[in-house]
């Protein structure tokens, strides 16, 4: 017993609620995921990136026990996934991306029914099924059938299932996929409500979601880990250092471009100016700085006292989506070059 | 234990709540009241001549009633275990459940014999329908009742290993339909490979024909408990419920 109570102590602990080592699944042809290796801190909403088939489906069903790994290792909540499967699925609440719902079953029994499954007790039964019919607002569809439910309701009553045993772990797998935008946002908010209590792995390929929902990103492509890191922190590292976007207008006549470019490289920590585009009398540059520089203003200065009109200055920011295909870009153009290669080659 | 009893409830509800235990109750009550009605007819005619024509047939309720009225059963229920067995696993694959199930706390095994006992015990409550006929010739007559009993063993013994084998199928595919075909396929190979004993005695009619599942029933029909065919039914029951196994744990590392 003081054993236990030892682990258990040790455990509540521990910060870190999975651990990924060099994961693998192989399958006869290809391999779904090669070596990926990540960690997720308790209490966090993690967003697992990638494009369609790049493996975020794969990994999350070795991270829940229905794949085992072909190599490498994963541990959640503490337990390995091959050694102690059964103490691991008692501690994970899992969305697959098509909720796994009985369409005979109205949504009490099947609520019942998992949380029995998951070794509820039949008074703690009644308090979850109470607590999650609120918390993803699904009352009012109690004694529906499952097969009549809207797709909105089914991916509810899905997520339900999911938390019906207070897991440590959440994985969701595209939570948000085939619902309409205002579903999307009280989906979103639920998920996010319910980060702290849990900690949630959520797949998507759309990357505002992972923006607005997440704090870590985990980016994969072709069963590849292109990159792990929190959002902010890939915004900044896409973008090197703040990038503005400049659009000057001459007062009179046509002003030259070159004239502009040279002004506005002599302002101090403009490390890089751009010359993007020339429309009538006006100019547009894209005006990086040196790292930790904000130049905004000292850019405004220069460009009035020099006497020109300033039209626009506004940051361009780089968005997910940018950083998405630069880290994915190069192993997305390789096979088009090969491509090209062959077809020269004949 | 509490996770097998939990999947058989839900197999049951499941069964209950869509027509297809009403339908297979009805249609077997209507298919075994017939043959009940037929085989009863045959022996009032009988007993009705044998007084007529002033002397004696021996007459006997068991033989000549319920044992082949039991071995009719057994083949209906060839026709009927296909329609059990189909959605157990087929209909799981294909809504996505199978997901739920294999990422809770269960084991396959309490999943399995969960589901192969709900299959059981629809096909036990097809059972008792027909013991409703047999209720008259208790009334009116005075059959003896331990064969009977065994009779119905027997046919049980069969049904599990059916089902058994018919839930693997299920296991096999996403299709309800070809599960359902395929089962019958196998259910009614296993019938007839009895026939090929009729015209032929040598060593491989003979394996062939313990094969069948049908030559086993009629020591049972008989009133016969016979050590030989429960060991044949039990032991198909378990390669059934062994290949489930087998199978459910390669769409792990298929899938």
């Amino acid at each position: 017993m003081g054993l236990f109570k030892d682990r258990a102590s040790c455990f509540l602990k521990q910060k870190t609620m999975i651990t990924v080592n060099e994961l693998t699944k192989r399958y006869a042809r290809n391999t779904a995921v090669d070596h990926i290796s990540f960690n997720v801190e308790r209490g966090q909403i993690v967003g697992f990136l990638g494009p369609n088939g790049a493996g975020k489906t794969t990994t999350m069903r070795m991270l829940t026990c229905f794949l085992p790994p072909t190599a490498g290792t994963a541990t959640v909540a503490g337990f390995d996934v091959l050694e102690q499967p059964l103490e691991v699925k008692k501690r994970t609440g899992y969305l697959p991306e098509t909720p796994p719902l009985y369409q005979e079953m109205r949504t009490r029994e099947y609520l019942e029914f998992v949380g029995k499954l998951k070794g509820l007790s039949a008074g703690e039964l009644r308090n979850r099924i109470e607590y999650v019919s609120e918390r993803c607002a699904i009352g009012d569809v109690r004694e529906k059938l499952l097969g009549k439910l809207s797709k909105g309701y089914r991916q509810r009553v899905g997520l339900a299932q999911a938390i019906i045993h207070n897991p440590d772990v959440l994985i969701l797998d595209e939570p948000t996929a085939g619902l309409d935008p205002k579903q999307i946002n009280e989906t979103r908010d639920l998920i996010k409500s319910l980060a702290g209590d849990h900690t949630i792995i959520l797949s998507t390929h759309i990357l505002p979601e992972v923006e607005q929902t997440c704090q870590q990103v985990i980016i994969i492509n072709k069963g590849k880990l292109v990159a792990t890191d929190s959002v902010n922190n890939l915004q900044i590292r896409a973008r090197g250092a703040e990038s503005v976007l400049v659009e000057v207008a001459a007062r009179n006549g046509d002003l030259d471009s070159g004239t502009i470019q040279s002004r506005l490289e002599k302002v101090s920590g403009v490390s890089r100016v751009l010359f993007k585009d020339k429309r009538e009398n006006r100019s547009i540059f894209e005006v990086e700085s040196r790292k930790d520089r904000f130049i905004r203003g000292e850019l405004a200065r220069a460009v009035v006292e020099a006497g020109w009109d300033l039209n626009e200055l506004r940051p361009a920011a780089v968005s997910l989506e940018e950083i998405f295909l630069q880290l994915t870009g190069d192993q997305a153009a390789a096979p088009k070059n090969e491509a090209a290669a062959k077809g020269a080659g004949k | 234990m509490r996770n097998t009893f939990i999947i058989w409830r839900k197999e049951m509800r499941s069964y209950f709540v869509s027509p297809v235990a009403y339908l297979l109750l009805a249609m077997f009550g209507v298919i075994f009241g017939f043959f009940f009605w037929n085989i009863l007819n045959f022996f009032v005619t009988r007993g009705m001549e044998s007084q007529m024509s002033g002397e004696m047939y021996p007459m006997n309720v068991n033989e000549q009633m319920i044992r082949p009225l039991l071995s009719n059963v057994g083949v209906i229920g060839l026709f009927f275990i296909p329609m059990i067995t189909m959605r157990l696993f087929a209909e799981e694959k294909r809504n996505g459940t199978i997901e739920l199930l294999a990422t809770s706390p269960v084991r396959d095994g309490e999943v399995i014999i969960g589901k192969w006992l709900a299959a059981l015990t629809l096909y036990g409550g097809i059972l008792l329908l027909t013991a409703l006929n047999f209720v008259f010739l208790f009334k009116f007559g005075n059959p003896d009742w331990k064969p009977l009993a065994i009779g119905y063993l027997g046919l049980l013994l069969q049904a599990g290993a059916l089902l058994a084998v018919g839930m693997f199928i299920s296991t096999l595919t996403k299709n309800q339909i070809i599960a359902g075909a395929a089962t019958f396929g196998v259910c009614l190979l296993l019938w007839v490979l009895e026939w090929v004993s009729g015209n032929d005695s040598s060593t491989w009619a003979q394996v062939l024909s313990y094969m069948s599942v049908v030559s086993h029933i009629g020591s049972f029909s008989k009133g016969v408990l016979d050590t030989k065919d429960a060991v044949y039914y039990v032991s198909l029951a378990f390669l059934g419920l062994f290949f489930t196994a087998r199978s459910l744990e390669s769409l792990r590392w298929r899938s």
